[in-house]
């Protein structure tokens, strides 16, 4: 069974309010929200005595250290308990219907109440994943053991993804050369339809041809250094953007000795956070007041940032400032739209595969590899992507030390 | 005698006898700018940033920043824009005497040459004609190229191919004449810049600029309203912004026209 195209509103119906879930958290619960933010299942571990415990604590329950590490843990288990919650004091519960929810033994320790998949067999084995409910907290899902799943396809857990099926979605910039793949990478998730800007459409677009070729794919002039532009757009699709990928993107290679002047750091702000900027202001205060309506709604905002937005690769550094900037602004983003529950999922490419990464050696992220992390992370409700094996490469000696990481990107002279 | 001149002057602009013709395309976010490889650095758009409108950001005013480049929209090029006019004296906007600012303008018409082909080239050969039909083009005189170029929009304007721009202007011969044999003041266009779009491939490259600023002469581009000028007689009024160091300016092109 699968859910079914969402009915077109009912113009004479209000739109309804944003409510969220439950938001509030223990400083120590939020860890699991950290990792749902990438889609990882992890739980405290006593660095003293090895116990794996849960719901988080500032100390462990067999030892009482405080030396407790976040750390992937086995999903595995059994559903001990179930029952169906038909009524609840919370309103956002209330509006939603049945909530299928149990209780499960860990073979790792602890036993954790969670919600149950719709296909989750009684007294069956289970594996835990742990994702973000619209709060942007952490909630663990229990799954059947071993058959592929998708959130998607339960109506219950589907408000946990921001899966692009029957989604209408803003590609912000159709001269970028990503801009077919993600299209096309969309359009196959069962996206309603695909909107792609088009700056300066006095210039020839090499991929215009391509972007006009696909069924459900329209463009539309949008140029993101452009207020009037921006606010043009949003005045006719805000309120019909469910999400909205921002793919503009302007670089040239070098650091700060480079060129000797701000020209095209200039421009690199212009687009890469400005031009942020101006979406945001334009098309957020929209997509935040319909994010209430089930699956006929607003539910994510995509950035493609440079993983080197973490700490600066000298070879790109001004393009990496400017990502640097880009990414504190969607962390305010964050704040902004929590209250509506829209979720902001950044994707951290490395050197993506196109001309100006020419003197690169590979491994290089394609354009397809980047449009089928966005994809999944949609589709797994996540906020962090690292697309490609220089990203996660990236993301795991950043998160050991990033100071040392940063030694390696400088004083070592650069990537690698 | 003066006072008398520009009496006369004001009580035909009154009646309409001399006309003010506007030759100035809108500064808009989406006119076309010249296009270069993009390892260079870029034109500037023009770009328009409210700073408030009536609101808690200024209550009682509206008003903007603007970005834009020197050489954005109907512009101006000084001197040293150009190489080859960089060591020139009084090179810059802020330094150009006024007085060359108001002067008398003639009108080469290339429109039909310009429809039939977008390469069209002003030669001294389309010079002669001209001055065969019209005389001899003054000393000291703006010479503009009408196309009626200014009529495209979008993509056409630019008409950007795969091996650049396709646009008229003229070549290095027709520029050469008319700084050594008729010592213009200045030249302009109506497309976005005073050399043809495939100018890199003339010997010396962009020989408009080259030539006319190695000669400090002046140049116009971007105009409009080119086909509402007589080939002769008319008086162009042309300042740039007083900019310290500029080596253009957009402005606001007009033309006294009998």
């Amino acid at each position: 069974m699968s859910v079914p195209p969402p009915p077109k509103k009912n113009p004479l119906e209000r739109t309804r309010a944003p409510q969220l879930p439950p938001q509030t958290r223990s400083r120590a619960a939020l860890g699991l929200s950290v990792a749902a933010a990438e889609g990882r299942f992890a739980l405290q571990h006593c660095a003293e005595c090895g116990t794996v415990q849960y719901p988080p604590r500032d100390a462990c329950v067999s030892c009482l250290s405080h030396d407790l590490r976040w750390r992937d843990t086995d999903p595995k288990g059994k559903v001990l308990a179930q029952t169906t919650v038909r009524i609840s004091a919370t309103v956002y519960f209330r509006e939603r219907g049945d909530w299928r929810v149990g209780m499960v033994q860990l073979d790792a320790g602890p036993s954790v109440v969670c919600h149950l998949h719709k296909d989750t067999p009684p007294d069956a084995p289970v594996r835990l994943i742990n994702r973000l409910d619209r709060a942007g907290q952490s909630v663990l899902i229990a799954l059947p053991h071993d058959s592929p799943y998708s959130l998607k396809d339960d109506p219950q857990l589907q408000t946990m993804t921001s899966a692009p099926r029957h989604r209408r979605i803003l590609i912000t910039d159709g001269r970028n050369p990503n801009a077919p793949a993600l299209a096309r990478a969309l359009i196959k998730a069962g996206a309603a339809s695909v909107f792609v800007g088009e700056a300066e459409t006095w210039l020839p677009s090499p991929q215009r041809a391509a972007l006009e070729d696909m069924d459900g794919v329209s463009l539309l002039p949008l140029d993101v250094t452009d207020t009037r532009s921006v606010k043009t757009l949003a005045a006719e699709l805000g309120g019909k953007t469910d999400i909205l990928i921002n793919n503009a993107r302007f670089m040239r290679p070098g650091g700060v000795l480079a060129r000797g002047d701000t020209t095209f750091a200039a421009q690199e702000m212009e687009v890469n956070y400005l031009g942020l900027m101006r979406l945001a202001q334009a098309f957020g205060p929209a997509m935040c007041g319909r994010t209430a309506g089930g699956d006929n709604s607003a539910v994510a905002w995509v950035n493609i940032l440079s993983v080197y937005a973490l700490s600066n690769d000298p070879a790109y550094g001004c393009y990496a400032a400017s990502h640097a900037a880009a990414r504190s602004l969607t962390q305010n983003m964050r704040a902004d739209f929590a209250g509506a529950g829209l979720r902001v999922m950044n994707a951290y490419v490395g050197p993506t595969d196109d001309a100006w990464h020419d003197p690169l050696p590979p491994p290089k992220v394609a354009a397809g590899a980047l449009a089928r992390s966005i994809v999944g992370g949609l589709e797994d409700g996540l906020e962090d992507v690292f697309c490609g094996d220089v990203a996660q490469d990236f993301i795991t000696r950043y998160r050991e030390n990033p100071d040392i990481t940063e030694r390696e990107m400088t004083a070592l002279g650069g990537n690698q | 005698m003066s006072t008398t001149t520009l009496e006369n002057l004001a009580g035909d602009l009154a009646s309409g006898t001399v006309r003010l013709v506007d030759l100035t395309h809108t500064l808009d976010p989406d006119f076309p700018v010249i296009i270069l490889p993009p390892e260079f650095g870029q034109c500037a758009r023009f770009r328009m940033e409210e700073v408030s409108a009536y609101d808690h950001r200024g209550p009682a005013w509206k008003w903007h920043n603007l970005t834009l480049n020197e050489h954005t929209g109907t512009h101006f090029d000084a001197p040293a824009h150009w190489v080859s006019g960089r060591d020139l004296p009084n090179n810059t906007v802020d330094e150009i005497p006024a007085e060359v600012f108001i002067g008398p303008v003639v009108v080469i018409d290339c429109s039909a040459g310009a429809a039939a082909d977008d390469d069209f080239e002003l030669t001294p050969a389309v010079i002669a004609a001209h001055e065969a039909k019209h005389g001899e083009i003054p000393p000291d005189a703006w010479v503009l190229m009408r196309t009626d170029w200014s009529t495209r929009r979008g993509a056409a304007y630019l008409n950007m191919q795969e091996d650049g721009p396709h646009s008229p202007g003229p070549t290095p011969e027709a520029i050469r004449f008319l700084i050594d044999q008729r010592n213009i003041r200045g030249f302009g266009t109506e497309t976005v810049g005073t050399d043809a779009g495939q100018g890199a491939h003339y010997t010396p490259p962009y020989p408009a600029h080259f030539y006319l600023h190695g000669a400090g002469k002046y140049g116009l581009q971007c105009l409009c309203n080119l086909d509402q000028l007589p080939p002769t007689g008319a008086i162009l009024i042309a300042p740039p912004l007083k900019i310290r160091n500029g080596t253009g300016s957009p402005l606001r092109v007009m033309a006294l026209v009998p």
